[in-house]
Formats: structure tokens, sequence, C-alpha cells
């Protein structure tokens, strides 16, 4: 995502304009960073986790202990 | 000094109609290693080759017998102490381990832990020797209307008064839920309503005060069984916390409510935060991950989760720092320290405790899965994962895939942990215990938490030695002389003479 270079004549309102870009930017990089950390903790549990969800978890019954 | 006793799930993948009685005393009896009690008379027997054809009846179909068609005799619940001290055993339709007896926080993460490898050893083989694949749970709920407990214990001074107990401990336990909690998909007690919350408990819990273990259950728990001499100790027994996976998220429990009651004890507790509706209050915590509720005190204040588990974190500092009898140890250091991190994270951003909490790493798998693969709460993979997450096979459980990926902390090495399944804690009466099965276990007839019964040639008689002092008995005490006893009877001949 470009940011504009601020040389007009109100330098103060692009600057703020672009920092909060910037920002933004910067935010939505760490969240893609975060997604994709989680992305690879989902792969290595899709390895591992039970083929059919709905038959499995319906068939988990218990008694009431205390 | 305190304990943890684990219910675990049990089941069968697919047959939901097995009787738990049944699957949970296969658990118990496929124990491996010394221990003393009763087995059992399970129907499977697993000393013979074909458990298919017992010769005493096996009968596939029983397997589906409605539970009030069969009594406990017919199974003889197991009921084990093994050699570091636990007990082992079955209750009611789980099977259920009760650590022995510790003196901190950390001890009781490692024996906590032990006892959850020792359950998963002990599944593992039923399912190799039985006829029916077991899995087992370390969780609290089947989301259907069925609960189970964690429960843990704490050695109390008789002369504390129970009514102080009550007015300060309810609030504290509804706002620990936001480090305990364990993460639950689904709220109200059979999950009907769509969603997450923090406890796997807390919508079972519906009165403030009471003697009630499975049904009604009450956030303060009356039951008055010490073990132990009842004028000058009581055993707080505490149904209302999730069972954990994260060992730091146990380590926190134990730690953070041993120094409450630290606090009570010693007057140190200060401002009274009661709330106006505990109970209420209970359920609307764990109702909001965000931790933005507010609730009502007694007082007419209006609190958040965090603000008043801070008041309770920065007393006890304050307290600890007074050098008082709360001993200013490390680990009492530690636990503060972590106390107030995982608040200031809790505040400012919850999901960088994934690595710590039980219930952030379940909602950031939640999360992920409903982001990446488009799905609503009510989605049965949602379901699934909140179950998988606490199946203690290493292979399948997600919590355990989560910490050797290096995801989820650990506090106790595992060699420690594997020294725990077998030894006892050195610093209490476990230790006599324990280390009497393990050194005579031909000798000893039973043990319970306070005694242990040995049948010795030359006496007639059952010998019972008497363990009510849960300080004593331990290695300090007794290694020399244990060390010095070839036999039991040496042992008593000893014991005798002192």
């Amino acid at each position: 995502m470009s940011v504009q270079d601020s040389s007009q004549s109100r330098p103060s309102a692009r600057d703020t304009e672009s920092v909060e870009v910037e920002a933004s930017t910067a935010q939505q990089a760490h969240r893609d960073d975060i997604d994709a950390d989680v992305d690879a903790i989902l792969d290595e549990i899709d390895e591992v986790l039970e083929a059919n969800a709905e038959d499995f978890v319906k068939s988990f019954v218990q008694k009431g202990g205390q | 000094m305190m304990g943890i006793e684990t219910e675990y799930g049990v089941s069968v993948p697919g047959q939901p109609h097995v009787n738990a009685m049944m699957t949970s005393t296969a658990v118990v009896t496929a124990h491996r290693g010394v221990s003393v009690g009763d087995r059992g008379a399970s129907r499977w027997d697993f000393d013979q080759e074909s458990p298919l054809r017992d010769a005493r009846g096996y009968d596939m179909s029983r397997a589906e017998a409605d539970p009030s068609q069969l009594t406990d005799e017919e199974f003889g619940l197991a009921n084990l102490i093994l050699t570091n001290g636990a007990r082992l055993y079955v209750d009611h339709a789980h099977p259920e381990y009760s650590s022995p007896e510790v003196t901190n926080p950390l001890d009781a993460v490692c024996w906590d832990r032990a006892g959850q490898e020792v359950m998963a050893l002990a599944g593992e083989a039923a399912t190799q020797t039985g006829p029916f694949p077991i899995r087992l749970y370390k969780n609290n709920t089947d989301n259907k209307g069925a609960s189970y407990g964690c429960h843990e214990n704490y050695l109390m001074r008789r002369s504390t008064p129970f009514s102080d107990i009550i007015q300060h401990l309810t609030t504290f336990f509804v706002t620990r839920q936001i480090f305990t909690g364990a993460g639950r998909v689904g709220l109200g007690q059979d999950g009907r309503t769509h969603g997450f919350q923090l406890s796997q408990r807390a919508d079972f819990f519906e009165v403030e005060v009471g003697l009630e273990t499975t049904l009604k259950r009450p956030i303060i728990n009356t039951r008055d069984e010490p073990h132990a001499d009842p004028e000058r100790y009581r055993r707080l027994h505490v149904i209302v916390g999730d069972a954990n996976m994260s060992e730091v998220a146990t380590y926190l429990k134990m730690g953070t409510t041993a120094l409450v009651l630290s606090l009570i004890e010693n007057g140190e507790i200060g401002d009274d935060l009661s709330l106006a509706d505990p109970v209420r209050e209970m359920h609307a915590v764990s109702h909001d991950w965000t931790l933005a509720h507010r609730l009502q005190l007694a007082d007419g204040r209006e609190m958040s989760a965090i603000e008043i588990q801070r008041r309770f974190a920065d007393r006890a500092r304050a307290f600890v720092g007074t050098g008082d009898s709360a001993a200013a140890d490390s680990q009492t250091k530690d636990v503060l320290d972590r106390w107030d991190f995982v608040l200031d994270h809790l505040e400012a951003d919850p999901q960088s405790l994934a690595h710590l909490l039980d219930w952030v790493a379940k909602l950031r798998l939640l999360n992920g899965y409903r982001r990446r693969d488009n799905l609503d709460w009510d989605a049965a993979r949602l379901g699934l994962i909140d179950l998988q997450y606490s199946d203690i096979n290493p292979s399948r459980g997600l919590a355990l895939r989560l910490e050797a990926a290096g995801r989820l902390d650990r506090l106790c090495e595992p060699d420690r942990v594997a020294r725990a399944m077998e030894h006892p804690p050195e610093d209490t009466r476990a230790y006599f215990r324990g280390e009497c099965l393990r050194r005579y276990p031909q000798a000893v007839a039973a043990a319970s938490w306070d005694s242990v019964i040995f049948d010795v040639p030359g006496y007639e008689a059952l010998q019972r030695v008497p363990t009510l002092e849960p300080v004593r008995g331990t290695r300090a005490h007794l290694e020399a002389l244990l060390d010095a006893s070839a036999t039991a009877a040496d042992l008593l001949e000893a014991l005798r003479g002192r």
C-alpha cells in the first residue's frame, strides 16, 4: 500500500494521514503474521483431529460425577 | 498443604452406551506397578488370554445394560493406593486420581501431571488388553448436561472461622476463572446456547454454600472430612475448579488460592469484596471472554474480574512482603510474579497468554478454525476441538500436541514427572504411605490417607499404623528408620520402640 509524500502546504494533516495509514498497515501485517502462525498450528492439529466431528461429539456421553 | 483429585471423562469412541463403571474399572485395574487395594471383580480379567471368552460369562450385551441394573458389587469398584502415595480408583462412573499430599503448588503440578500420565498409561493398557478402545479426558463436561470435577484440597487451621472463608473465597473463586478456566464451547448446562465461555464448570454451580457435590453444586462446599485431627485441622474441599491441561494454569490455580487462604487465616484479607449475587456472577464472568463484564458488589460498587483479582494479588504481595509466616520463599514470589504477569496481559492482550492459559490456547484454535474454515459456533468441529483438547493420550490430545510443539509451557521436567509417578513427595505423610508400599509390598494389607495397615508374620492381627498428622511421616522423619528396616516386621518393632 503506497503512502503519499507530504510535501504540500498543509503537511500536518497529510503527515497524520500517512502515519495513520502506516499504523493500520503495520497492524494488519501483525494480524497477518498471527494468522499465519495460527494457521501453522491448525495444520498440525488437522493431522490428529478426529475425522467425523459430528458423530464423535454426539457419542461422547458421560454420567454426572462430583 | 494441598492436593488435587481429578475425575476423568471416559469413553469408547462411537459407543456411548458402554457401561462407564465397567470401563472405569478396566482402566484402574489395568494399572501396572505395585499397589495395594481392591482391583475390583471386573468382568475383564486381564490375566486371561481371551477376555471375550471369559469363563465367568463375559457377555457383550451386558456392556450395554442400563447402569441401574448393575450394582457396585457386580464390579467391586476398584480402589488402589500407589507407591507415590496417590489413590487411583473408580468414583461411580469415572476413573479418578487423587494426588498425594504436597506442601507447595509446584509439587501439586508435578504429582497431578504424574497422575495424568498414570491414567493415560492405564487407559492404553486397558485398550490393548480389553475388548474396547478407551479414551480418557481431563475435562469437566460432556456438553450434554453431565459434569464431573477436579477438586482441590487445602489444609487449614480449624480455628479459622468458616464464615470468613465463605465471605472472601466466594468472590475469589468467581473471578479466578479468568485464568483458571479451561474454556468451553457451549453455554448452559447442556450447551444448548452457542458460543464460548471461560469455564467448563461455571454453569453447573447453582448455590453459594452447601454439602452437595453432584447436583445443586455450591461455590463453597462444606464437606468436613479432614482425614486428620478435626480439632486442629480443616480440609477445605474445593469443587469449583476446571481440570487444567496447562501446568502453569494448575500452578496458578493452586498457588493463588493457597495465598488467599493464607490471607484469610491471618486476618489480612482486607476489603470486603462480597458480591451481590455470586452465582449469577459466576456464570456472567465465565460467559464473557472479553473480560469486560463488571461485577456487582454487595456494597454497590462495580468492578471487573481483573480489578478484583488485582486486589487479591496486591494484598497477597503486601502480606508476603512483610516476611510473615507465609514464608517469602522463591516459589511464593514466583506465584505472585506470575499472577501479576497474567493479570497485566489479560488486561492488555489476552491472546498473548495462549502459551499459559487453557482457555486462551483453546480459543486461539477455535477462532483459527472459525476464520480459516468459516465455521459458526455450533459447528461440530468446534465441539470436537473442545473435547479433544483434553484427551490425555499424547498422540491425540490437542493440549499435549501444543505442548510438544513448544506452544504450551511446561513447569515440571518430564523426568521429574516420571519419578513422581512412582515416588511420593518427601515432606508429607504421603512419604510414609508410599515408601512402605514400595519397600514392603507384600506386607501392606491396606492403606488410606490416615493409616497404613500391615499384615506381618509373627503378628496374629493386622497392625495399623495411624498417620493422622499430615506433616509427619516425612523423609526427614523416617528415611533412616526405613533404610534400617529390611522387613515390615523390623519397621513395626522400630516404630514401637520410639
